[in-house]
């Protein structure tokens, strides 16, 4: 995996690019202009803002990215501390030696990490740049949203009446995982995963290194998060409900719906159980759907993992996991629901 | 965005979500329960950014200690620095990666400048009611009005046909909401998570409605069952209503949202 290894030093970086030189545009300089001219013209801002849809999009953006925010700085410390603390040697010995058994191992270890599928992104990538093979770390990326004990936990209250649900989706999100890491491991191709360049983090002593890392990685990630975040906002403001009506009578229609509607609202996996709940049109299976594929893939997810593996992984991945989310809920909810 | 840049939008977005976190700000936004998260995410925002500030510090000191360049040599060698400065650099040469960053000053934007208000009225009526049929129907406490919750009253009026609420006054308050006819609805939005998952559960108004209702005033109303029900419009979900008797404006609660699903 050379390409996921960091970047070498090279001429270019010679120049620090906090001094200003030479016509070149200042950040920081640009940053306090953006601020003061925003509080400047704050009245004409909330004015625009005002009418009842701009309100209720900026509401949904807030939260999103509000409640999102926690778990993604859960995430870039565990990150930053397997980046700094935790020798590669250790990951070496925890997994086993052959990709195709490091894979489901990796898809089971993702019920240790409590949280939403925002705290697994940078997770998973600290994973990979500290040698684990891709092919685990993505079985551990996709799992570990959905089947750790909290979203498990959500999931039962929300279904009091149908406890298979709970079984149902632990079983889909594990099958999903360990089938993404394992197609990986035969046809992924490693300048796929290509990392945006970044810093090594080693041998500056280890607090400037840790907190490089986590500076690094919400500036990356947070930065994600809010185009991830609009996207939703945008998509609960302009998609009518009435969109779902006619979808809920075909069985086929209804599960393709679902797990589209699923990556549209992009929410927190910790609640999407409470929103499958409350679709009661919709079948069991194309529920499922919805709870398999919201924590995996979604709007939110692809552009953190865009930032997070590079561009043309997200396209390849992020298809492939959506059409092996929605067929894998399929046979499952036919055998257990 | 360079180093210094990153520390300023770090610390602000830190101090923002403090500063949400530690009025009841948050409260529009997110479930109750995410406050001491909200709280540790700002403290390790504001810190990152004092740690970025001060090893940037240290790091030009070292840098003015070297004048030979020797001590120049030691800092490339550095991984930290030099990657840095790679990454940077690639953004000054139509890289995209660094400028994503910039985006993280709208949050901060919306939580200080904006600070939007609770999902009301606008999306409630955009929304399906989200009634869902309750575990059981525990016997209702004395009390003459009872007070009961928008979601808790609907409940019991739709699947158990009202029989709980016979002979009861009861007093129920939420923020109004009204139809293309003008028509009022008593409206409480539950909420698991955040306010992308907010849906509203409603309840139909009829009797002695007062003759102005603003939309997203919160209302208070005393009144009693009655068999009248009505089909959302959106969603086709079950609207029970409420035989108003009286009912007085009040000011909104802390919370906005309705968290009592979140058991």
């Amino acid at each position: 995996m050379t390409t996921t290894t960091e970047a070498a030093p090279t001429g270019a970086g010679r120049r620090d690019a906090g001094d200003p030189r030479g016509g070149r545009f200042d950040s920081s300089l640009g940053l306090i202009m953006l601020l003061l001219l925003v509080v400047v013209a704050q009245g004409p801002v909330r004015r625009a803002l005002s009418a009842p849809v701009a309100q209720s999009w900026m509401t949904v953006f807030t939260a999103v990215v509000l409640q999102a925010l926690p778990f993604l700085v859960l995430g870039v410390l565990l990150s930053a501390l397997i980046a700094v603390f935790v020798p590669p040697s250790f990951f070496a010995r925890a997994l086993p030696r052959r990709p195709a058994v490091a894979v489901p191992v990796a898809g089971v270890a993702g019920a240790v990490l409590p949280g939403c599928e925002c705290a697994s992104v940078p997770v998973a990538g600290a994973l990979v740049r500290r040698g684990v093979t891709p092919a685990a770390a993505l079985a551990f990326l996709l799992s570990a949203p959905a089947i750790n004990p909290i979203v498990l936990t959500a999931t039962a209250v929300a279904f009091p009446r149908q406890p298979q649900m709970v079984f149902a989706r632990f079983v889909a999100s594990l099958v999903v995982a360990c089938a993404m890491g394992w197609l990986w491991q035969r046809l992924g191709r490693a300048d796929w995963l290509r990392p945006p360049a970044r810093p090594a983090f080693q041998g500056d002593g280890r607090g400037a290194a840790f907190w490089a890392s986590v500076r690094h990685d919400v500036m990356h990630a947070g930065g994600f998060l809010v185009v991830g975040a609009m996207a939703a906002a945008t998509l609960k403001a302009v998609v009518p409900a009435s969109w779902l009506r006619g979808a809920a009578d075909d069985p086929a229609v209804s599960v393709l719906a679902l797990a589209v509607l699923a990556v549209l609202l992009s929410i927190c996996s910790e609640a999407d159980a409470f929103v499958a709940a409350s679709l009661s049109q919709f079948s069991l299976t194309a529920r499922l759907a919805f709870l398999v594929v919201g924590p995996m893939i979604d709007l939110k997810l692809f552009a953190m993992q865009t930032g997070t593996f590079g561009r043309g992984f997200a396209l390849r991945f992020a298809p492939a996991t959506f059409v092996l989310a929605v067929v894998v809920s399929t046979l499952v909810g036919a055998v257990l629901l | 965005m360079n180093r210094k840049a990153q520390a300023i939008v770090l610390f602000l977005v830190g101090g923002a979500v403090l500063r949400a976190g530690s009025t009841d700000l948050y409260l529009r936004y997110v479930k109750a329960g995410l406050r001491p998260l909200l709280l540790a995410a700002g403290v390790v925002l504001m810190a990152a950014a004092v740690a970025t500030v001060w090893y940037e510090r240290r790091a030009r000191v070292a840098d003015e200690g070297a004048v030979d360049g020797v001590g120049e040599g030691t800092r490339e060698g550095s991984g930290e620095v030099s990657g840095e400065g790679l990454r940077e650099s690639e953004g000054g040469h139509g890289h995209r990666e660094p400028r994503v960053s910039w985006l993280l000053v709208l949050p901060l934007f919306a939580l200080i400048l904006v600070a939007p208000p609770a999902l009301g009225s606008y999306t409630a009526m955009h929304t399906g009611t989200a009634l869902q049929r309750p575990w059981g129907f525990p016997a209702l406490p004395a009390g003459d009005p009872l007070p009961l919750n928008v979601a808790d009253y609907a409940g019991r009026a739709v699947y158990d046909h009202g029989r709980s609420l016979e002979h009861r006054t009861v007093k129920i308050t939420g923020f109004v909401a009204l139809d293309g006819h003008g028509a009022p609805y008593l409206v409480r939005m539950a909420l698991n998570c955040c306010a992308a998952d907010a849906q509203p559960v409603k309840i139909g108004l009829t009797g002695r409605i007062p003759p102005v209702l603003e939309p997203d005033t919160w209302l208070q109303a005393i009144g009693t069952y009655t068999a009248k029900r009505s089909k959302d419009p959106v969603g086709g979900g079950a609207i029970p209503y409420l035989e108003v008797s009286r009912s007085r404006p009040v000011p909104a609660p802390r919370d906005p949202y309705d968290e009592s699903w979140n058991g």
